[in-house]
């Protein structure tokens, strides 16, 4: 006979689902809206969006405090894991989503803002991410990874051009591609060591001392493969160019960010062990991707014609830079993949968003594609303001200090330094150097070449309205002056990497 | 007040050009000659209060930035950097007044004043951080005043100009890193500011890599042969503002850090390396007076003998001794001065002409003899004529360095007769004989604009040939207590006998000093 099993409803701490389900409740609550009395203004969706976001934030802020005093929570049958780490990109993923949020607020009228819809499945992917980042149980990633997913392939269908539906199907079939993988190499591991959980499936692992060595790499082949089309590393990248041209630049610029982020936590709780573990393979492996990501992105982003293909493969380059604390896997380096990632957040966002402002409804002729370089020739003779502004976002891009991203840049390199990969930090330096090209390459379009045709400016800002100002305002003074926030920044993030184990 | 002296002067012009926005167009050039006279005379106000017999940092500055990882805003002048600060607050100044016809002046003007903000800023440095970001910023503005203001090929050069120095100072940024990182493990806390790095004694190896890797960014900078091919370039396309500020304050960032950065950081490696650097110095003097003969442009002409003295420059910073490198500090200021001037002379013919080619000229002595007498001066003083400024830190870089080697310096005395050569066969083509072209024979002579940034230089090329004294002595203090503290530091007996004691009391203590590893 099966006995009763008793669970107190204490012991679940039901509480830290909590910044997860508020987005969910905020969703339905949209949709119900939209029951009652349809065809509400744009402007409803948005607000009712930040505000849910906001109470998800002050939540997180909640149990920031909670970290700090009690060391790290887990709930519900120990699925969930409520970390320094999951708190900190918790912190990203929401605070990312309310900077993008307002952009929906264009001047023109586009269609997928139209329907209610849109904003139910952001807030489904935003909790889906939460969950993603805020548990160590490889089936809840899963089920995270895969709905913040769907939601998102459909965000992107919904621009509703044909470059946005083939984005849509191409990475709906990486992305299924990638989701058969995780679970290949889930079950993998499950075989192996009888669990899901990654710290189980470690402490099983290092007991035995890596009998099954064979098994493992195979496992960690296809886990890598996963992470490798999420990350978009190099070879695994193919589908993000294509897929940010087909969006639209405000949602491109959400994808270059959040979703990375969500998969970076995965695969720190998951290689990291692996790496100091002594699996030689998968450090070499890791190794090459970095170096590879970061350099062959550079090449192919120095030959783009177009501003937001290049922006596609400098986030990608981008991506593989942040790899490597992955890679080197000390406190500092792990503590300077968060500081690179805000900063990351506030520049490029800021950066698409410029892009976000001069989307025009239709391509003039002698351009041809929406965002060409052409198009910003001279732009600092019509606008000089938006010139400046872009200008500034290039440079933090390219690492110029005191702007955003250099501290990112500089920590980082310096982790690998102090964690004694001395070549890694000579090959990240160097290509920084070479990304610097590229983004130079706009700054030159823009201030020191003329016009293509005559224009009275008016393109470069065709699309803002005072929420989309606001944002760039925030994005830009983010970037001037993060060299105020550095340090605050860098003792909170160490502190919680440091209580969290890594 | 004189507390915050330096930050005065480094953010002032910054801040001046923010306001400078909202300054009508066609006021901006008074406002702009307004404002660098300010700090002009803001800068000669330090140089009064400054205190000559002090050897270390004065008027020192800190501000925590990022005290966790131990980056801070610290700001201090010694006699190396004071005549440098001057210097760049001089050359903006008669830069701005005496500007030519200039489309979008305003921009322009604006431009420089951030330019002299990060110059400033570079040379009041005392972290290295901090430093970092300004040498790195100062590339913007530059980039900015050749890529809009340049001739045809003004993309391409300012594009090379900047990558150049990008990559190289990076490889920078990885050598500063690990300095801090050898820090850290020495002491158990982080610092980038540098009198705490002169206190750490590194073995030969670390030394060698190190420098190696400062090096890079240094030499890209000054720029040292082999990596100087993106100076002609930079001159061949830059207004003439670009080229006289380039010349006169840019490229002495990189001279500068020597004397900051790697001797006193680097004493064994430098040692190590001092017979490389000087053969590559001296190719870098002969090759290029050789290739400044070839050239038909009298532009690059001064360009190409700028890059040659300063490779006199780098052959006295690496004598290693008292003579040399306060030498080799008093010709930074001199190559300022001369190459500066010279750069503006060339942009006198060409707002009349709008050409540079030599041949396109001959006879202007009759025609325009006010310019060709200021130009005859600079010309002696740029081939290092006695009683000229070039002078006294020529003979005493090359004096420096006779203690180190007598035949390499012979070699690079011989060079400098040779680029007397090239500099007199440019005058004799551009102003003696006949004047051939019709256009040649009505040109009007320097104007009252041009006087005014001529005379000062001019007056300053002779009182300081004649009487080195003022801006030699404060030099010279400073630059002993940095012998001093390398040859305390080095660690080889190689280093030992090549890095002369100074004899008086080293103010580091022995104790303090604790090996990395």
């Amino acid at each position: 006979m099966l006995s009763a099993v008793n669970v107190s409803i204490e012991s679940l701490n039901l509480m830290t689902l909590v910044p997860m389900l508020i987005p969910i409740v905020g969703a339905l609550l949209i949709i119900v809206i939209e029951l009652i009395k349809s065809s509400q203004d744009k402007s409803l969706y948005v607000m009712l969006s930040l505000l849910i976001l906001g109470i998800d934030f002050a939540f997180l802020l909640e149990s920031a405090g909670i970290f700090e005093k009690n060391g790290t929570v887990m709930g519900v049958f120990d699925v969930m894991l409520i970390d320094g780490l999951a708190i900190l990109s918790q912190f990203i993923i929401v605070g990312a989503s309310m900077l993008f949020i307002p952009l929906a607020l264009t001047h023109k009228r586009f269609h997928e803002f139209s329907y209610p819809e849109f904003f139910a499945l952001f807030l489904f992917m935003i909790s889906g991410f939460q969950f993603m980042v805020a548990t160590d149980n490889l089936i809840l990633v899963f089920v995270g990874l895969e709905t913040a997913s769907l939601a998102l392939y459909t965000l992107i269908a919904m621009h509703n051009r044909d470059k946005s539906f083939e984005a849509a199907v191409k990475y709906f079939t990486m992305g299924a591609l990638a989701a058969g993988f995780f679970s290949f190499g889930s079950m993998i591991f499950y075989a192996l060591t009888g669990s899901v959980e990654i710290n189980q499936i470690a402490e099983v692992l290092s007991a035995n001392g890596y009998a099954d060595i064979g098994f493992v790499l195979i496992g960690v082949t296809f886990l890598l493969a996963s992470f490798g089309f999420k990350l978009s590393m190099v070879p695994f990248h193919t589908w993000t160019p294509d897929v940010y041209e087909g969006s639209s630049a405000a949602l491109a610029g959400y994808m270059s960010i959040v979703p990375k982020i969500a998969a970076f936590i995965v695969a720190m709780r998951f290689f990291e062990f692996l790496i100091h573990s002594g699996v030689v393979w998968l450090e070499v492996i890791l190794y090459i991707g970095v170096v590879v990501t970061m350099t062959m992105a550079n090449v192919w982003a120095l030959v783009q014609t177009d501003v937001k293909r290049m922006l596609a493969y400098s986030s990608i380059s981008h991506a593989g830079f942040v790899m490597a604390a992955i890679l080197i896997g000390t406190t500092q380096s792990n503590s300077a993949l968060f500081l690179y990632w805000i900063l990351f957040s506030f520049t490029n966002l800021g950066s698409f968003s410029m892009l976000w402002i001069s989307r025009q409804k239709n391509l003039p002729a002698h351009q041809q594609s929406d965002h060409s370089y052409d198009k910003f020739a001279g732009m600092v003779k019509t606008s000089p303001v938006a010139a400046s502004i872009m200008a500034l976002f290039m440079l933090s891009l390219a690492g110029l200090p005191p702007f955003a991203l250099f501290w990112g840049k500089m920590y980082m390199i310096s982790s690998a330094i102090t964690g004694g990969y001395t070549v890694l930090a000579l090959i990240m330096a160097l290509n920084s150097a070479i990304a610097g090209y590229y983004y130079l390459k706009l700054i030159v379009y823009m201030f020191m070449k003329e016009p293509v045709v005559e224009n009275n400016g008016h393109v470069y800002v065709a699309n803002a309205t005072l929420p989309l100002k606001t944002i760039i305002g925030i994005a830009a003074i983010g970037t001037i002056f993060a060299f105020v926030a550095v340090n605050g920044l860098l003792e909170l993030i160490t502190a919680f990497v440091y209580n969290s184990g890594y | 007040m004189l507390d915050h002296i330096l930050s005065i002067l480094i953010f002032f012009p910054a801040l001046a050009a923010m306001l400078g926005f909202v300054v009508h167009k066609d006021s901006m050039r008074a406002y702009g000659t307004a404002v660098a006279t300010i700090e002009f005379a803001l800068s000669l106000w330090l140089w009064f209060v400054f205190d000559a017999n002090v050897s270390g940092m004065q008027f020192m500055e800190q501000i925590a930035l990022v005290p966790t990882f131990g980056i801070n805003y610290i700001v201090g002048v010694d006699g190396i950097s004071l005549f440098i600060i001057i210097l760049a607050a001089f050359f903006t100044m008669i830069g701005i007044a005496s500007l030519g016809e200039t489309k979008d002046v305003k921009n322009m003007i604006i431009t420089l004043l951030f330019l002299q903000m990060t110059m400033v800023g570079v040379f009041a440095a005392l972290d290295a951080m901090v430093f970092y970001l300004f040498w790195e910023l100062s590339l913007v503005p530059m980039l900015y005043i050749i890529g809009a203001w340049g001739g045809p090929l003004r993309i391409y050069a300012s594009v090379k100009f900047f990558l150049y120095t990008f990559a190289g100072s990076l490889v920078m940024l990885v050598g500063m890193l690990f300095m801090a990182y050898f820090y850290y493990q020495a002491t158990g806390e982080w610092s980038f500011a540098i009198l705490d790095w002169y206190r750490l004694i590194l073995p030969e190896s670390f030394q060698i890599w190190l420098f190696v890797a400062f090096f890079f960014g240094f030499a890209i900078k000054v720029p040292m042969f082999p990596f100087h091919t993106w100076l002609p370039y930079a001159h061949g396309q830059a207004p003439t503002i670009g080229s006289v500020i380039l010349a006169a304050i840019l490229l002495k960032m990189g001279t500068y850090a020597f004397i900051r950065f790697s001797l006193p950081l680097f004493p064994d490696a430098s040692v190590y390396f001092m017979y490389p650097i000087a053969i590559l110095a001296i190719i870098m003097i002969i090759y290029t007076a050789m290739v400044a003969y070839a050239q038909k442009d009298i532009k690059q002409v001064v360009a190409y003998s700028s890059v040659s003295h300063m490779g006199v420059i780098i052959l006295g910073t690496f004598a290693l001794n008292v003579e040399g490198i306060s030498g080799s500090i008093f010709l930074m200021i001199a190559h300022g001065v001369v190459s500066g001037a010279l750069f503006l002379l060339v942009g006198v013919i060409y707002d009349r002409r709008h050409t540079k080619y030599m041949s396109e000229f001959g006879g202007l002595a009759s025609v325009m003899p006010r310019y060709a007498t200021i130009f005859g001066l600079m010309l002696m003083a740029s081939v290092g004529l006695p009683l000229t400024i070039n002078f006294v830190g020529e003979f005493l870089s090359l004096l420096g360095f006779y203690k180190q080697s007598h035949i390499l310096t012979l070699l690079a005395g011989t060079a400098i007769i040779v680029g007397a050569i090239y500099m007199l066969a440019a005058y004799k083509k551009m102003f003696f004989g006949v004047v051939t072209k019709e256009e040649n024979k009505n040109l009007p002579d320097v104007n009252k604009r041009e006087l005014i940034a001529l005379i000062p230089l001019a007056i300053i090329t002779v009182w300081l040939g004649i009487y080195p004294k003022p801006v030699l002595g404060p030099i010279n203090t400073s630059v002993e207590s940095v012998v001093g503290l390398m040859h305390e530091k080095a660690i080889t007996k190689e280093a030992k006998s090549r890095i002369p004691s100074i004899g008086k009391d080293i103010k580091i203590s022995r104790n303090s000093v604790e090996e990395a590893h």
